[in-house]
């Protein structure tokens, strides 16, 4: 019949129309646009292998060798070691060999060398020089046997002055669960604020009675003398800025309790945590960045409520009359009741004493920024920071926990968001946030090639690329346009256009299934 | 001798100097108006000014360590290049014609107006992250600023403080007719002050006092100005002022006696500590007999303001014997003088299509024409027919002077309209222009799209003649509401007046339509589609009619009956 064939031709070509060139057109017209993101490449990164190497150099001062080995040695530097006090040792070993960041620099002295007292094995300088008595060497010892006979020591030394295990595992603690980390380091790795590429220090003068006290302070010269030599040292981690104010009025949230015992006020280290958020409220947000900020405040008391002094858990005066918060800052009390007598005349002009402020102030700074505490073995003698504040060693190892964190950081904002990009289908990805992500990635590889290969400078420069890149790509705001767009809309937007114009397609579809089928059957029973 | 005197004056000197090393000096000073108003409602008026010695834009210095200047303002300047900035939040409607004119006038909702400094490369970008940053600071919706409702106005605005800027490619100007100022926005704007509401004359803002009134209106001013007189050094000032107007006329039972308690329902027990002058003026020019002011005050104060001069009671907060009974002023009041400057505005025709925006200028000088600026931003969605723009004062033509305006880009600018008129003396200048009103995206109304839109006031600014000589050398001892805006010249003072916003309906599309359209297109698309389906693929048989009903009902009964059947 050429009419029942014909309108099966024609349900057909409709049904081809529909499929070929039909649906490919909706599906473009409604298609959201997402850019090509290096998804095999951040799957990489989730198991990220991190290897950390450590230039050293070891030099072998006159005395500790052999003639013997000094010749089998392919390059052999004796450095004239003065007699003088380790100190001035450590600086002309500086000039010596100027060694770039991140490298450790190990003179091995002969064992009776007066350079260190008696019973002190490795003196750690205020660079990155370190002196290490020799043990005694066999004079048949070939290099490599004097070197593994040196592996121990070098390693301790590598560690106090680079990193270590726990050092390591601190800094991850924050990104990847851990089930070994010591109490200690984690207090360390939770007080250290967190890496970031800028961040605001505040100093702020409560002063809540200025009826009584009219209070000064020299706080830009003491900023310039005390906090900005640390800062300049740490220029390399990130951008700080500083500034300060005064605020009038500003009480803490806690009542101090009168102390009959000393007569005087007293806060218990139990209240201390209700101490903050009032005064928060008070200090303002920064307008003008986005940064973290450190928040340092000097508190006078008032004249009704003087003198005021912390006490710890065992009820015991803490001797600076400070305290500080994971995070957030420090706060100090600074009591002025002793300056000036009960006749004097209303409100005392009083000048505060930035030297013992400061102390604390850049103490606590420490703290935050996460120059840890170092254990040093026994036997290691190490040179106190001098005025900088902080030894070369110390920023370097700063600079180690650093450039694991951010990588950390990093990689599991970039994971995160691709994981979260691989769920959600609705969301566009355009072009630009590719590129964050891409640039991302790229650093992110760079960053950890150059922890590879020791360049400590470029490793750290990087990773602090890779955090911004990723946080710009994870935070942009064209990423929830469509994020909340349901589903169930879409189907009743659409069901009014495609339930009429496909059932009469898939009927006849199945009507020419069904005749075929039958058509074969009675073919089937024909030749049987 | 003279050589040992003059030792001891230099070491005088460079002791105090170790005292206070190289800290900028700083000031702050407090002031509360109290202005009887002839309808019977009290105008309070608090000003804020402090000073600072400093220069936020010199290049290569930061500013960063601040005293009594508020910290977060302060970041601000320095971050976006400010030179000048004015913002103000304002709740109701000042009524000129009853009211007289305000200290500091300012429109209904938000106003923003900012003049950056000439170093600014990207001023747009910048405008639009200080709105940003200052709607956080004062928890305002100021974010709603863009392009679409900002204009540079080229003659109304010009910068109130030092130097004397023309191009006003830096400066940027925005209203949100719509914002709704409440207590939230009140807070950051108290804790920006030294003393915060802890002591001064802020004890007084309660706030549910404050904004159960008829007007309020709380602002902020800052501007470079000069530190003496030879205008040496940049100082900088910021000035907050608060305005409230207080309806005890109904409240108080048509008695018209007042107390601070009364309104504030707070007394002031101390100036602020740290404020070098902290004063109350009450202001009892216009009834110089019939009034009992308690505690009297042997201080009485004379100054030109809005030209007119007036007397004042003067309380010094900052003397002890100032708060020996301060409880309560009683006063009595006369009529006042009609102000000499007074603008309206309303929208007129019918239907959705088109309307006409009428701006009344009155001039109730009796005998003097003056020039007045007249700055008109309208949104892009009001398509104004500038050719039927016109002026007429007395029912005769009035051709404005200078003319500048900048057309409306779709969803990009708005309409900028700004004239120069000469108000004949004792007259009423109607300016009309006619507008169509656009058809928006269904995304682009607001939630509630029946309720209007608001059109941001026109701002009429003039040098307004004055009746009374006034001083113009500078001095420190002047009252604060009498110094904000720099006047040169004698015999006229500035008097900028905002009309009242005003509420456009635009034509509101059913917002299911859009559904329902799909729905009904897709209908029609899938008959057509079906029968022409239906069409194509059926095929057409010749099939044997079945017999009829009756015939077969017949057939059934004869096969009953047994006889032969029907064909």
């Amino acid at each position: 019949m050429p009419e029942k064939q014909r309108g099966r031709y024609a349900a057909l070509a409709i049904a081809a129309v529909v499929i070929v060139v039909g649906i490919p057109l909706w599906w473009k017209t409604t298609e959201t646009y997402r850019a090509w993101l290096p998804f095999s490449e951040i799957s990489e990164l989730d198991s990220l292998q991190l290897q950390l190497s450590v230039d050293i150099e070891v030099v072998f001062s006159r005395g500790t060798l052999t003639p013997e080995q000094q010749k089998k040695f392919p390059l052999i530097s004796i450095p004239e070691l003065l007699t003088s006090p380790s100190t001035e040792a450590d600086l002309s070993l500086h000039m010596l060999s100027e060694s770039s960041c991140g490298s450790v620099v190990v003179y091995v002295i002969p064992e009776s060398s007066t350079l260190l007292p008696e019973d002190v094995k490795v003196y750690v300088g205020q660079r990155r020089t370190a002196l290490l008595r020799s043990p005694p060497f066999k004079t048949s010892w070939n290099l490599k046997e004097v070197l593994s006979n040196l592996d121990v020591e070098v390693e301790q030394v590598v560690s106090t002055m680079s990193f270590g295990h726990q050092d390591i595992v601190a800094a991850l603690s924050n990104r990847v669960r851990m089930t070994k980390v010591t109490k200690e380091s984690m207090a360390d790795s939770m007080r250290a604020i967190k890496s970031s590429p800028g961040y605001e220090i505040t100093f702020s003068l409560l002063n809540p009675d200025p009826k009584s006290h009219s209070l000064h302070w020299d706080i830009e010269g003491a900023v310039q003398s005390y906090i900005q030599p640390l800062l300049n040292k740490l220029a390399p981690i990130a951008n700080f800025s500083v500034d300060s104010q005064i605020l009038y009025y500003a009480v803490l949230g806690v009542n101090p309790r009168f102390d009959n015992s000393v007569s005087a006020y007293t806060l218990s280290a139990d209240s201390l945590s209700h101490v903050i958020n009032p005064v928060e409220a008070r200090l303002g947000s920064n307008a003008a960045s986005s940064n973290p900020v450190l928040n340092f405040l000097l508190y006078v008391p008032d004249a009704h409520h003087s003198p005021l002094f912390i006490r710890d858990h065992s009820k015991r005066k803490v001797p600076s009359n400070a305290f500080h918060s994971p995070r957030w800052g420090g706060i100090m009390v600074y009591n002025v009741n002793e300056m000036y007598g009960p006749e004097a005349e209303r409100p005392v002009d009083i000048n505060i004493n930035m030297a013992k402020v400061m102390g604390v102030f850049l103490a606590q700074l420490r703290l935050m920024l996460g120059v840890q505490h170092t254990h040093p073995p026994t036997g290691f003698v190490l040179q106190s920071p001098g005025s900088a504040g902080l030894a070369d060693w110390e920023l370097d190892r700063l600079l180690w926990s650093r450039s694991v964190e951010n990588i950390a950081t990093a990689s599991t904002t970039i994971t995160s968001l691709a994981q979260l990009l691989d769920q959600i289908g609705n969301i566009v990805i355009n072009d630009n946030i590719a590129q964050q992500v891409s640039s991302a990635v790229t650093s992110l590889q760079s960053a950890v090639a150059e922890l590879e290969a020791g360049n400590l400078a470029f490793a750290l420069q990087y990773s602090r690329e890779a955090i911004l890149a990723s946080e710009r790509a994870f935070f942009d705001p064209s990423l929830l346009h469509l994020l909340y767009f349901p589903d169930d809309q879409k189907f009743a937007i659409y069901i009014p256009l495609f339930l009429p114009m496909c059932v009469p397609i898939v009927l006849s579809l199945l009507k020419i299934v069904s005749e075929a089928k039958k058509r074969r059957a009675d073919k089937q029973a024909k030749s049987d | 001798m003279l050589i040992l005197s003059s030792l001891l004056l230099f070491i005088l000197t460079t002791h105090s100097e170790a005292l206070t090393p190289a800290a900028a000096r700083d000031e702050f000073q407090e002031e509360l108006v109290i202005r009887p108003l002839h309808s019977g409602d009290i105008y309070a008026s608090f000003q804020f000014r402090t000073l600072w010695d400093t220069d936020f834009l010199q290049e290569g210095q930061k500013v960063s360590h601040y005293r009594l200047f508020p910290k977060s303002l302060g970041q601000v300047l320095s971050k976006f290049s400010v030179r000048e900035l004015h913002i103000s939040f304002t709740q109701g409607f000042w009524r000129t014609m009853q009211w007289g004119q305000p200290f500091i006038p300012s429109p209904p909702g938000a106003e923003l107006w900012v003049w950056f400094h000439d170093t600014v490369s990207d001023v747009d970008g910048n405008w639009k992250e200080l709105t940003n940053v200052l709607s956080g600071i004062f928890c305002a919706s100021l974010n709603f600023i863009d392009l679409t409702n900002t204009v540079q106005p080229s003659a109304s605005f010009k910068p109130l403080g030092l130097g004397n800027a023309t191009d006003h490619r830096f400066l940027r100007y925005a209203t949100l007719p719509r914002e709704i100022v409440c207590t939230e926005n009140l807070t950051p704007w108290k804790k920006l002050l030294p003393c915060g509401s802890k002591a001064g004359l802020a004890v007084l803002m309660k706030s549910e006092k404050l904004f159960h009134s008829s007007f309020h209106s709380q602002a902020v001013h800052i501007r470079p100005i000069c530190q003496d007189e030879q205008c040496s050094s940049k100082a900088w000032e910021l000035r907050q002022t608060l305005n409230v107007v207080f309806d005890l006329h109904t409240s108080g039972q048509g008695k018209k006696e007042w107390s601070l308690f009364k309104m504030f329902s707070r007394t002031l027990t101390e100036a602020c500590p740290l404020a070098s002058s902290s004063k109350v003026y009450v202001d009892i020019t216009d009834n110089p007999e019939l009034f009992e002011l308690s505690p009297a005050t042997p201080l009485l104060g004379q100054a030109v303001v809005l030209g007119d001069r007036r007397t004042y009671s003067v309380y010094d907060l900052s003397r002890a014997e100032t708060f020996g009974q301060l409880r309560s002023f009683n006063l009595l009041l006369r009529d006042m003088l009609r102000p000499l400057l007074h603008a309206e505005r309303y929208v007129a025709g019918f239907g959705l299509q088109t309307g006409e925006i009428h701006t009344v200028i009155y001039n109730n000088h009796p005998y003097r024409a003056f020039p007045v600026l007249l700055m008109d931003s309208v949104p892009w969605y009001l398509q104004l027919y500038i050719h039927t723009l016109t002026v007429t004062s007395k029912s005769r033509d009035n051709k404005p002077s200078y003319i500048h305006y900048q057309p409306a880009k779709d969803r990009h600018r708005p309409h900028l309209l700004e004239m120069l008129i000469q108000l004949p003396p004792h007259s009423m200048t109607e300016v009309t222009v006619q507008f169509e009103r656009a058809l928006l995206k269904w995304t682009e109304y607001t939630p509630d799209p029946n309720h209007g839109f608001y059109v941001g006031s026109s701002v009429v600014s003039a040098l307004v003649p004055s009746m009374v000589a006034m001083r113009t050398n500078f001095t420190q001892d002047q009252p604060l509401f009498s110094s904000f805006v720099p006047v040169k010249e004698e015999s006229s003072y500035f008097v900028r007046v905002y009309t009242e916003p005003l509420l456009v309906n635009l034509p509101t599309p059913d917002f299911s339509m859009p559904y329902n359209v799909i729905c009904l297109t897709c209908t029609v698309v899938a008959v057509g589609y079906g029968s022409f389906y239906n069409l194509l693929t059926r095929t057409f048989q010749v099939d044997e009619p079945s017999p009829p009903l009756s015939k077969r009902l017949a057939n059934l009964i004869r096969r009953m009956r047994g006889v032969p059947l029907l064909t």
